[in-house]
């Protein structure tokens, strides 16, 4: 029974605070304003040059623009962005770029040739994380004023190498290659920081968006501009608040105090099936799931435990059950979708085949691991479940679980023993993920390439190295599809990684909210489109 | 008259009690400090790599150790670290690269207004219950506060709060959701108001915004009156056990016996002296809801202490976990304090 619902009110009070209230505001959210919810503790940095997180890449493809975009309604496809046009001399190596007319910056400021090559000089010069993805060019900060220059309205960027140049273009697509207002980042630099620290909390971009306040593991608060480019964004407001409990994710969107909500488990979508009020999105995603197995510890270079790991995972019972509808299995480190993708998976869980090579490994079993996980409930849920089926091989996984920046900064700094990572392409060429995954010139601790995740985990891909460097200068796109290929099935079935997912990814919305695109396999999310 | 030797003595004994009160303060702050800085040294995280990254320089990282005063001797570096604390200066964050205290500037009211709330509702339900109880033992009154009181005790938290907002919340829509205001309200405290407590209801309320107010109210409303059905099923079991011995005294069988009414026995009479460890059993609770309760913050998205206490712990930022340190710890003796000097109002025994 339902009471009235003054009386229920009054009651409710009187119960709980003994004294007079104003009453539950309606629970909607405001027209013109985008109430998200999502975890958003894996922001490291929001500076372009410096954000590497799915949630910060996120955040700044609304608030920064790119030379050239991909369409969110065309996935794969280039579009003009910040760059009206753009060309490729004969020989191969120099890149232009002419710049629109009539954009400026969310402080006034109109964008000039001269900006873009600031910014892209800038990415280079600070060299954080990311900075691989302009820097693999040739480029670094002692030549980068040569190498990127403005003249005119027209940006030149220079190269070592002929490179595909799809594979160039494809990477000013990335979230590193977004143009800073560098003018104004310097204004607020401090300690020769190219106003790094000042990106960390504002925003300097030409987005549809400006950030209007910034709050680390709260939340953050977009506001749109007026006159944009690429015409307004249609919502005022994005109000994005961090709500990293999938069931309190469900409750408030199913009340209707959110939008969108973005970290739902599969349990909680299912429980939304017959709700007319939410609807469930379904798009590709372009991460996937492996286990990283750090060279340095002895026992996990052995490739007869390697080996043995890949059949003691239980693949199809994790995506039957706990991981339903948001990963299926892929043993293949580029996402389906891409160029040279394989889509073949040929390990399954067979402990008896696990056992036995524990045993030829000649190592005193049961072998103990330190296992690094980042403390969310699908992580957890997968850990538990290789914890099992490892220690049927003889393996023991010893969790060592924390934050996921916390994980982060143990595996670049090589510190763990295995770990369980996601890993999302940065530009939509498969280079991306054969340069992180079968890739590492130089496997020194001193070399600290944290952008490889073979450095990462110790690992030196020998022959691999040069197939791969080999595939980015194909231009024969059937040939370079099938270099990969090659690489991909060397990868998997002997390195020191486990390949085991692709993500399926699923958002739940309010029924009125349309326009609303993840960004599939290769790009981040717009919110610039939606509608309400 | 022999007055004025007495009175001299008093005055003697009274400045040497606060003497000794405020000796006993500083000695416990300073092994506050002591036992965060000792476990700051012991943990083995390396403060200068989290500060200047994985691809410093020798050169760079000693540059920051110098700077972090960690070249000196411990004793020197132990009382730097006590006169930053004296001054509000708790290092920065590892992860945010904030201040720590101006990040638990921000942390900190959105625990005391709940805590607070709490507290209140706590008191007012837990001691007239504990009275109802103790005056009429083994009723049907009686039973009934046991029962909620056991529930209040022996019911996980997180449950009761998931419970609550899908009945209060979800189904009856009585009062708002997670979090400490809606988006818009939200936005409005941000960007328009005047913030002068960091305490949503006491800024809005100085503001004038009483649209804010209301939907602040109705955020904390379950919060609140989750932790005080927590803290209130405490202080009703307690301030029943009080009760009961005062109520078995002689005093209150000479009392009765001289035709007094039976409220004024009960209320003042025995309430009196059941009100000094009431005092403690009340501060007491309060000081832990002031800790930060996760549990509830977590469900309730509450921004408050103790979630930004454990987050930092899973961040390995210590400088923020030993800063949320001495804030709880500095409560604790504060409430401790507090209550000390209501004592001495109730006690005429505890007067000197």
């Amino acid at each position: 029974m339902q009471l009235g619902h003054g009386f229920g009110r009054a009651a409710a009070l009187a119960v709980l605070m003994a004294g007079t209230a104003p009453m539950a505001l309606l629970a909607e959210t405001p027209a013109d304003t985008l109430v998200i919810a999502d975890a958003i503790d894996d922001i490291v940095s929001i500076d372009p040059a410096e954000a590497f997180e799915f949630s910060g890449v996120d955040l700044n493809n609304n608030t920064y623009d790119t030379l050239i975009e991909l369409d969110p309604t065309k996935p794969g496809e280039l579009v003009p962005g910040l760059a009206e046009s753009w060309s490729v001399a004969d020989d191969g190596m120099t890149y232009s770029f002419k710049i629109r007319p009539g954009v400026t910056f969310s402080s006034g400021n109109p964008l000039t040739a001269e900006d873009a090559a600031l910014s892209l000089r800038r990415v280079v010069k600070l060299n954080k994380t990311p900075a691989f993805i302009i820097t693999q060019f040739g480029l670094t900060p002692e030549n980068v004023d040569q190498m990127i220059t403005a003249d005119g309205d027209t940006v030149t960027l220079k190269t070592d190498k002929a490179y595909a140049p799809s594979f160039v273009y494809n990477c000013l697509t990335a979230g590193v290659a977004n143009i800073v207002d560098v003018k104004t980042a310097m204004a607020n630099e401090a300690d020769g920081d190219m106003g790094n620290a000042w990106l960390k909390a504002n925003s300097a971009g030409t987005g549809a968006y400006v950030l209007k306040s910034f709050k680390p593991n709260e939340g953050y608060v977009l506001e749109a501009r007026q006159g944009h480019w690429r015409g307004d964004a249609k919502l005022k407001t994005v109000f994005m608040q961090h709500i990293p409990e999938g069931a309190t994710q469900r409750l408030l969107l199913e009340k209707g105090d959110i939008d969108i909500a973005r970290e739902m488990t599969p349990t909680d979508i299912e429980g939304l099936a017959g709700n007319p009020d939410v609807k469930v999105q379904n798009d590709v995603g372009g991460q996937v799931y492996y286990l990283g197995l750090n060279q340095k510890t002895p026992a996990l270079a052995n490739p007869k435990v390697q080996e043995a790991m890949r059949w003691a995972v239980d693949y199809k019972g994790m995506t039957d059950t706990i991981l339903r509808g948001q990963w299926v299995v892929h043993q293949a480190f580029l996402p389906l979708g891409f160029l040279g993708a394989l889509d073949e998976n040929v390990y399954t869980l067979d402990i008896a085949k696990a056992k036995a090579l524990m045993a030829e490994s000649g190592l005193p079993l049961p072998l103990e691991v330190k296992f690094t996980v980042r403390n969310n409930q699908e992580r957890l849920d997968i850990a538990t479940s290789l914890q099992n089926t490892f220690a049927q091989a003889g393996i023991n996984l010893v969790m060592d679980v924390g934050d996921g920046k916390q994980g982060l900064e143990v595996y670049r700094g090589r510190k763990h023993e295995m770990t369980l990572q996601t890993w999302g392409p940065d530009y939509p060429d498969p280079h991306t993920n054969a340069s992180t995954f079968a890739m590492n010139p130089d496997n020194s601790d001193a070399a600290n390439a944290t952008g490889y995740l073979a450095w990462r985990n110790a690992w030196d891909p020998g022959p691999l190295n040069a197939l791969t460097e080999a595939a980015v200068v194909e231009k024969d796109a059937a040939k370079r599809a099938a270099m990969y290929e090659d690489i991909q099935r060397q990868q998997r079935d002997n390195s020191a990684f486990v390949m085991m997912f692709q993500q399926a990814k699923q958002d739940a919305l309010r029924a009125n909210v349309n326009g609303f695109f993840a960004g599939g396999a290769t790009d981040a999310a717009t919110y610039w489109t939606i509608t309400k | 008259m022999t007055g004025s030797p007495v009175s001299g003595n008093r005055a003697f004994v009274l400045a040497g009690r606060i003497g000794l009160g405020l000796g006993s303060l500083a000695i416990t702050i300073l092994g506050l400090l002591l036992i965060t800085f000792l476990i700051s040294r012991v943990v083995p995280i390396d403060p200068v790599l989290s500060i200047v990254g994985e691809r410093a320089t020798e050169a760079q990282i000693a540059a920051v150790r110098a700077k972090l005063g960690l070249d000196l001797p411990m004793w020197q570096q132990f009382l730097i670290y006590v006169r930053d604390a004296l001054t509000g200066d708790l290092g920065t964050s590892i992860r945010t690269g904030e201040p720590v205290a101006a990040e638990i500037a921000r942390y900190f009211p959105a625990t005391l207004e709940l805590a607070t709330l709490g507290t209140i509702f706590g008191t007012l339900v837990g001691v007239p219950a504990g009275v109802l109880a103790a005056t009429r033992p083994g009723s049907l009154a009686d039973q009934v506060v046991r029962v909620i009181g056991l529930m209040g005790y022996s019911m996980p938290v997180f449950w009761l709060g998931l419970i609550g907002l899908l009945v209060f919340y979800g189904q009856l829509d009585w009062v708002s959701g997670p979090g400490r205001l809606d988006p818009t309200y939200d936005m409005m405290m941000q960007f328009t108001l005047t913030p002068y407590t960091g305490m949503i209801l006491i800024d809005s309320a100085l503001n004038g915004a009483w649209d804010v107010f209301g939907n602040a109210v109705s955020h904390i409303i379950l919060p609140a009156g989750l932790l005080g059905y927590v803290s209130m099923a405490y202080i009703s079991r307690m301030t029943r056990s009080f009760m009961m011995n005062e109520l078995g005294q002689e005093y209150i069988t000479t009392a009765r016996v001289k035709g007094m009414p039976e409220w004024r026995v009960v209320w003042v009479h025995a309430m009196k002296n059941a009100l000094v460890p009431l005092i403690t059993v009340i501060t007491l609770s309060y000081a832990y809801l002031l800790e930060g309760s996760v549990l509830t913050e977590t469900i309730f998205a509450w921004p408050g202490l103790g979630s930004y206490i454990t987050d930092a712990l899973f961040a390995a930022d210590m400088p923020a976990v030993l800063g949320g340190t001495v804030v709880v710890g500095a409560v604790f003796i504060t409430l401790n304090m507090a209550s000390d000097l209501l004592y001495r109002l109730v006690d005429p025994r505890a007067r000197a």
